[in-house]
């Protein structure tokens, strides 16, 4: 039953958005580092977006701090802070950023979140051990879309 | 970068200080001064060595730790890796193996090795090179012809900490130069290599961010003149090579195997670093 229903949902996003599917990492077109489409096709949900910043492979509060997320513990100081991050940026260039920070600045240090090859030995997570098969990009174009959604939230003006 | 920053004026510091709650010491190292047992002077504070470019004063793990987990190191009696080191004494005195011998029968007293550790890693005679591990595994297989020990062993690291205690306090001096240059070089390429896919290298945090705080971490310069170290979060002695293959596991690469050549080459180029620091094993680090 519960397979019905999904597959039925999933054909009425297509249906609704014409939306050919994720591109693959490769794919994704960058404009000065920044990336005007949207990877998933579906708005991104920033209460998602939230819990990602805390967690996983987004995490990304390991090194940056955010004051709207000060209920959780040990933001770090690698980065820079993302008060007013949308007072700063476009949507476009938030997204090219959290998908590749790399294309718009070449030394960072910030790990890209769509992208899946190119790697020095790369591993399987966190295991040591190399993967079996090609790797997945550390978050999906959707978790993408979601972060991009509440970093949008970041507003100070 | 803001390498450069001074320890207590950021504003995280501040806020500590205002709220008084016992947070690390954010921006930089602490001041406080090393003395084990009330005679033996560490310095945990040097003038980088020449050959590296971005760091001007190098400093040990311990000045990055928390005033609880430093004071475990000042005194032998509080330092819980000393249980093992002690055991390590019970074994350097013990006959083992076919031919009969113990490591004392050729070695004598346990303070001969005074020195040594200082030196480590070298080149052999045979252009190999080979960090502390090899030389008592050699020693076991060749003259005692017993087996080999497992690279992180306890009894293995418990033996390279009783040897690097009979240096605590003298100064890290490893060569670089002649026969070391190319294994120095290999393992500098190394450390500047943005490995997994988190594509992080050792000099993304333990250069270009030592002393800022990375989650709950407070990342030092990743020295490791205080291996092998008691670790709390293991509750056991930890080799530097378990360090190196678990910091590179992390950034999501296949790692690189305890006892490779590879991590032979990166020991002897992070030894490098700490060139002018003390040795200060067995260290008690978080």
């Amino acid at each position: 039953m519960k397979r019905t229903w999904m597959l039925a949902a999933a054909g009425v996003v297509v249906a609704g958005s014409a939306f050919a599917g994720p591109p693959e990492p490769s794919e994704v077109v960058f404009e000065d580092g920044a990336v005007s489409n949207s990877l998933s096709g579906v708005p991104g949900d920033p209460e998602n977006g939230r819990q990602i910043m805390n967690k996983g492979a987004g995490n990304c509060i390991a090194c940056h701090e955010v004051t709207a997320l000060s209920d959780l513990p040990f933001h770090g100081e690698i980065g820079p802070m993302l008060d007013g991050a949308a007072d700063r940026w476009t949507e476009a260039e938030l997204r090219g950023i959290v998908a590749n920070a790399k294309i718009m600045f070449p030394e960072s240090m910030m790990p890209s979140f769509y992208k899946n090859d190119g790697y020095i030995r790369p591993g399987d997570a966190y295991s040591g051990k190399a993967p079996d098969g090609l790797l997945g990009p550390l978050l999906t174009a959707q978790e993408i879309e979601d972060v991009v959604a509440f970093l949008m939230t970041l507003k100070e003006e | 970068m803001n390498r450069m920053s001074a320890p207590g004026l950021s504003a995280a510091t501040a806020i500590a200080v205002v709220t008084g709650l016992a947070a690390p010491a954010f921006g930089g190292p602490d001041d406080d001064e090393l003395i084990i047992n009330g005679d033996t002077t560490i310095i945990t504070e040097a003038p980088a060595p020449d050959h590296m470019e971005y760091i001007s004063t190098i400093y040990s793990g311990w000045r990055f730790r928390t005033d609880e987990t430093q004071a475990l190191e000042e005194d032998d009696f509080d330092n819980p890796a000393m249980l093992a080191v002690d055991a390590a004494l019970e074994a350097f005195d013990t006959v083992e193996g076919d031919a009969g011998e113990s490591c004392a029968s050729c070695h004598g007293d346990v303070e001969s090795f005074a020195g040594l550790t200082a030196h480590m890693p070298k080149v052999g005679e045979d252009g190999n090179l080979v960090v502390m591990e090899d030389l008592i595994n050699e020693c076991r297989t060749d003259r005692m012809q017993t087996e080999a020990w497992k690279w992180s062993g306890d009894d293995m690291q418990s033996m390279v900490a009783l040897i690097g205690l009979q240096s605590r306090g003298m100064t890290m001096d490893v060569a670089i130069d002649g026969p070391a240059a190319p294994f120095w070089q290999q393992g500098k390429d190394m450390y500047y290599t943005r490995y997994g896919q988190l594509e992080l290298s050792c000099a993304n945090c333990h250069e270009d961010n030592w002393g800022n705080m990375i989650r709950a971490d407070h990342l030092s310069q990743g020295q490791i003149n205080g291996f092998p170290t008691y670790r709390l979060k293991q509750a056991k002695l930890i080799s530097k090579h378990n360090r190196f293959r678990g910091c590179i596991r992390d950034t999501r690469a296949e790692t690189f195997a305890e006892g490779s050549d590879e991590f032979r080459a990166l020991e002897l180029y992070v030894a490098s670093r700490g060139n002018g620091l003390s040795v200060e094993t067995p260290a008690v680090r978080q």
